[in-house]
């Protein structure tokens, strides 16, 4: 392993970085990416070559140092060039989602005054077209994939190459002052500027600079013995501050290399052919990787079911000590290994998964199954908590230590503590400068010593010393006796269930728990088939009295867990009904990165939450929907509201009641 | 409206309309005593987006099959690239620089989408029998270049992730779109589509004008097509020939289509007294 000491006086920006490493790994491979159906590779020199190329042409341009410039598309390596050129210029890039609205992103670019817009493709350059109506702060969009584009008026518009050639032209008359203005980058000079998604409000711009980006670089990789041999899959939003510690933090601390897949379909084939070795995805890809191989086993014939099934077993008792350097007894290990070369070797091998050395999974609660399962199969999966403003790490689970329902302990370099309240603070080098043009918001969250409020609710394990989070702070309420209510807690239950995609529990300040259920339209959809369940749209299934049926069975199931815990058992879902449409962010109902936004929730289905609390058997409902291009229309459905047994303590309160 | 130039015109979106690339000269074609297609000339040019509406039975498709070569009328002459065109077998037409997609998809269903795809290629590949049963020399070198030409068009229809898939397992938007891979492969100077959209929901459709336009825009390609759907039509089209009962009715851009009386009579019916 090559040494990586403490950035002296030149390694304080992700440029110096670059630079260092073009002459450590100069012909190690950067960025790939698949394109025409063939891994296109870049070393570090190449790379380097690229994206001075895009810097200087950024120069020629006109970018000030202080400017935004903003970077919308999916991941591929000339936006991760574009972000460092940016970075070279002293500008300070803005990664958004691509799959916002023109409404949405009219805001953000707004706020932040982009005057430099890299966007991936027609579809985006449209959509800052728009935005340019009522923002006048931009004046040059760059874009990638030249398809469709040839008729649009170029005035201030340039493609990738175009930009590049410009700055090749001009390396001799702007070298000079590109070398002067990378030099002059600092630790304390910005490094990025990440919207966060905001359960609630307006999106807030978070200042990372480059100590904060750099130092939990460094730390992260040494938690985890990064090397330069690395290879990860770059396929979470850009906008994402995960993905910018991961595809670029991490990356060019530890010179690893980013994989772009082709595109968002062709996600898992590419994950195949590189096979990461160090890879995240926040559970719910987890969910649908492990949903979509069970359906295949039904699917499957009667051997390869034993097969699975035995080798699923021995991987269960076995997996997880073996990873955990537990004693395991000789007979276990023998099947395990028999089971590694004919059950689970080739399983980890369709999935992807079979290099992977350190997993990691984020973002929301992952369930008990789906995390043993993979760690079964021997696959290093843990668990971190983190949030943008904290660049990512809080918590992390070391190795060996490893439990679904803890996220580890306090990162290297962060302290955390919890609140009077129950809320975990904490403070580290990555803690973020401030949200940008918001000094109110930065105070409230940050006090003078630099702890950060997480907003979430949870405790120190005291016999391991490891984080456990309940709920959010501001979701945790009372019940109308008084009683606890943690809705999260209960929606994780129930959404381990694959054919429950999300859940919503209510009951804050009511007398009992009620739930909105959408289902998993793939899983519902397969078993639907194979009982011969006919149905045309996702809003039939949604209805169909079986599938009713069926998810009050798991809910009962859910209650009866529930009902164990003597604090959270008023939490029990009394009633329910399945939503006649998914939760969308298009449609405000979920942020970006899919958390349900609760207070829109219970605006938009307030009849919904009406009927689940007077009793009747049924409610027709109209919803305004918005397509991907922005259009609008509305749905009617009639939903049926269903009743569910509860257990223990709130069961006796039930009778009481009638 | 458009403006005419000496050699072509100019689109009302400002694309530059070349001269005429087939013409069509007082074409009839019989099926023994049916008459399908009655004294019919038009022209298409260089570069443009031509299509042929009518009602059902209107003799769409046969004309279709008369630019493709498949039919040979009974009178009339067919001009392409300035010379007399002669009755000739399908696979010299697509020599010649013609390629079409079909109403009812033709594809070969237990293949994958990129074997399809390839076989769109196949005047492309000059290499002997037993070069190629060996796969070295020229057949591998040919393979190579004609793959990568295949891989531009399956990134530029967006259908990378269905690459290995058999084309019989794919639902029909999707093999409409494979069909479409299949004749871009041959590089077409002359594009034929007959009922590109038939069958499809609105987005689909959506998607499917959308990859004709690219089509045009980003390879230049000369486009014939027929299809139902009035309103993609009248957004797609250039040009537009109106047929009913064998005969054309109508000829000039969607808005002087739009407001011909014949034309609304034989979409619309007209009273008979």
């Amino acid at each position: 392993m090559t040494d990586r000491q403490t950035p002296s006086g030149e390694l304080r920006s992700i440029p110096a970085l670059l630079a260092r490493n073009v002459a450590r790994f100069g012909d190690r491979p950067a960025y790939r990416e698949k394109e025409y159906g063939i891994w296109q590779s870049w070393t570090w020199s190449q790379a380097a070559d690229e994206i001075r190329a895009m810097a200087l042409g950024m120069l020629d341009l006109g970018l000030q140092p202080g400017d935004h410039v903003a970077v919308i598309g999916r991941n591929r390596p000339a936006h991760y060039w574009g972000m460092i050129a940016a970075q070279m210029c002293g500008a300070i890039p803005v990664p958004l989602y691509q799959d916002a609205v023109a409404e949405e992103m009219t805001y953000v670019l707004g706020h932040c005054g982009a005057r430099m817009v890299i966007c991936g493709d027609q579809e985006q350059v449209d959509k800052v077209i728009e935005v340019e109506r009522t923002i006048d702060a931009i004046d040059r969009i760059i874009y990638t994939d030249a398809r469709g584009l040839r008729k649009y008026d170029h005035a201030r518009m340039n493609s990738v190459a175009d930009l590049q050639d410009r700055g090749r032209k001009a390396a001799d008359r702007l070298g000079a002052e590109l070398d002067a203005r990378t030099a002059a980058l600092d630790y304390d000079s910005t490094c990025v500027m990440l919207y966060t998604s905001g359960t609630t409000g307006k999106p807030k711009g978070v200042v990372l600079s480059n100590r904060n980006i750099i130092e939990t670089a460094r730390n992260s990789s040494e938690f985890d013995h990064l090397t330069e041999g690395e290879e990860i899959v770059a396929y979470l939003p850009m906008a994402w501050v995960g993905d910018f510690i991961f595809s670029m933090g991490q990356a060019i601390w530890s010179g690893f290399t980013v994989n772009c897949p082709e595109g968002a379909h062709t996600m898992m084939t590419d994950m195949r052919e590189i096979g990461p070795t160090y890879f995240f995805a926040p559970p719910r890809v987890f969910e649908t990787q492990l949903t979509s191989v069970m359906i295949r086993m039904e699917d499957a014939g009667r051997i390869k079911r034993w097969l699975f099934k035995r080798g699923m077993d021995v991987a269960r008792r076995a997996g997880p000590s073996l990873l955990d350097g537990k004693p395991v007894s000789f007979g276990d290990r023998l099947a395990y290994g028999l089971g590694r070369i004919f059950v689970f070797g080739p399983l980890k091998n369709t999935l992807g998964l079979s290099r992977v050395r350190v997993g990691y999974t984020a973002g929301e609660a992952i369930g008990p199954e789906i995390f043993d399962f993979y760690r079964s199969l021997g696959i290093n999966l843990k668990q971190l908590y983190g949030q943008t403003e904290a660049s990512v790490f809080i918590t992390q689970q070391p190795d060996g230590q490893v439990r679904s329902d803890t996220v580890g302990v306090p990162s290297p370099g962060v302290e955390v503590r919890i609140g009077d309240n129950g809320e975990v603070y904490y403070r580290s080098p990555g803690t973020f400068v401030e949200y940008y043009k918001n000094a109110e918001s930065t105070a409230s969250t940050k006090d003078p010593e630099g702890w950060v409020a997480t907003g979430d609710a949870g405790f120190f394990e005291e016999a391991t010393g490891h984080l456990r989070i309940i709920d959010r702070a501001k979701d945790v309420g009372k019940m109308a006796d008084g009683t606890m209510f943690a809705p999260k807690y209960v929606e994780n239950k129930l959404k381990f269930y694959p054919s429950i995609l999300e859940a919503v529990v209510i009951g804050n300040g009511r007398d009992f728990c009620t739930a909105m259920i959408n289902i998993d339209l793939s899983a519902v959809g397969n078993w639907a088939e194979r009982n011969n369940i006919a149905y045309s749209s996702y809003q039939e299934l949604a209805g169909h009295p079986q599938v009713y049926a069926s998810i009050k069975d798991h809910i009962t199931e859910v209650n009866k867990s529930v009902a164990q815990d003597p604090m959270l058992s008023g939490c029990q879902v009394h009633r329910f009904l399945v939503l006649h449409k998914e939760l969308d962010p298009d449609d405000g109902e979920m942020t970006r990165t899919r958390k349900v936004r609760r207070a829109v929730i219970n605006e938009k289905f307030a009849d919904l939450v009406g009927a689940l609390y007077d009793g009747s058997d049924s409610i027709h409902t109209r919803t305004e929907v918005t397509y991907e291009d922005g259009r609008k229309g509305q749905i009617s459905a009639t939903l049926q509201i269903m009743d569910v047994p509860v257990f223990g303590d709130a069961a006796q309160t039930k009778v009481a009641a009638q | 409206m458009n403006s005419m130039t000496s050699d072509g015109y100019i689109t009302a979106d400002g694309r530059q309309i070349g001269g005429k690339l087939m013409e069509l000269k007082n074409i009839t074609l019989r099926f023994g005593g049916v008459v399908a297609i009655k004294d019919i000339s038009f022209d298409i040019r260089q570069g443009e987006i031509r299509a042929i509406i009518g009602p059902n039975g209107a003799g769409k498709s046969s004309m279709l099959n008369v630019v493709s070569g498949f039919y040979h009328p009974q009178e009339g002459e067919v001009w392409f690239k300035g010379q007399r065109r002669q009755p000739m077998k399908p696979h010299q037409v697509a020599g010649l620089g013609v390629a079409r997609t079909f109403q009812n998809i033709a594809l070969f269903d237990g293949m994958s989408v990129l074997d399809n795809i390839m076989t769109g290629r196949l005047k492309k590949m000059k290499a002997g029998f037993l070069s190629q049963a060996i796969w070295w020399g020229k057949a591998e070198r040919e393979e190579n270049e004609n793959r990568a030409a295949v891989e531009r068009i399956i990134d530029f229809l967006e259908i990378q992730n269905i690459r290995k898939t058999p084309v019989g397992r794919l639902p029909y938007g999707l093999k409409k779109r494979v069909e479409l891979a299949r004749a871009l492969a041959a590089e077409p100077q002359l594009l034929l589509l007959d009922e590109p959209m038939a069958g499809m929901n609105v987005e689909e459709k959506e998607d499917m004008s959308r990859f004709i336009l690219d089509v045009n825009d980003e390879f230049g390609t000369t486009i014939c097509l027929i299809e139902h759907d009035m309103g993609v039509v009248m957004d797609l089209s250039d040009r537009v020939v109106v047929m009913d009962y064998g005969r054309k009715i109508g000829d000039g851009t969607p808005d002087e289509v739009r407001n011909n009386q014949q034309v609304i009579d034989a979409y619309l019916g007209v009273a008979h007294e």
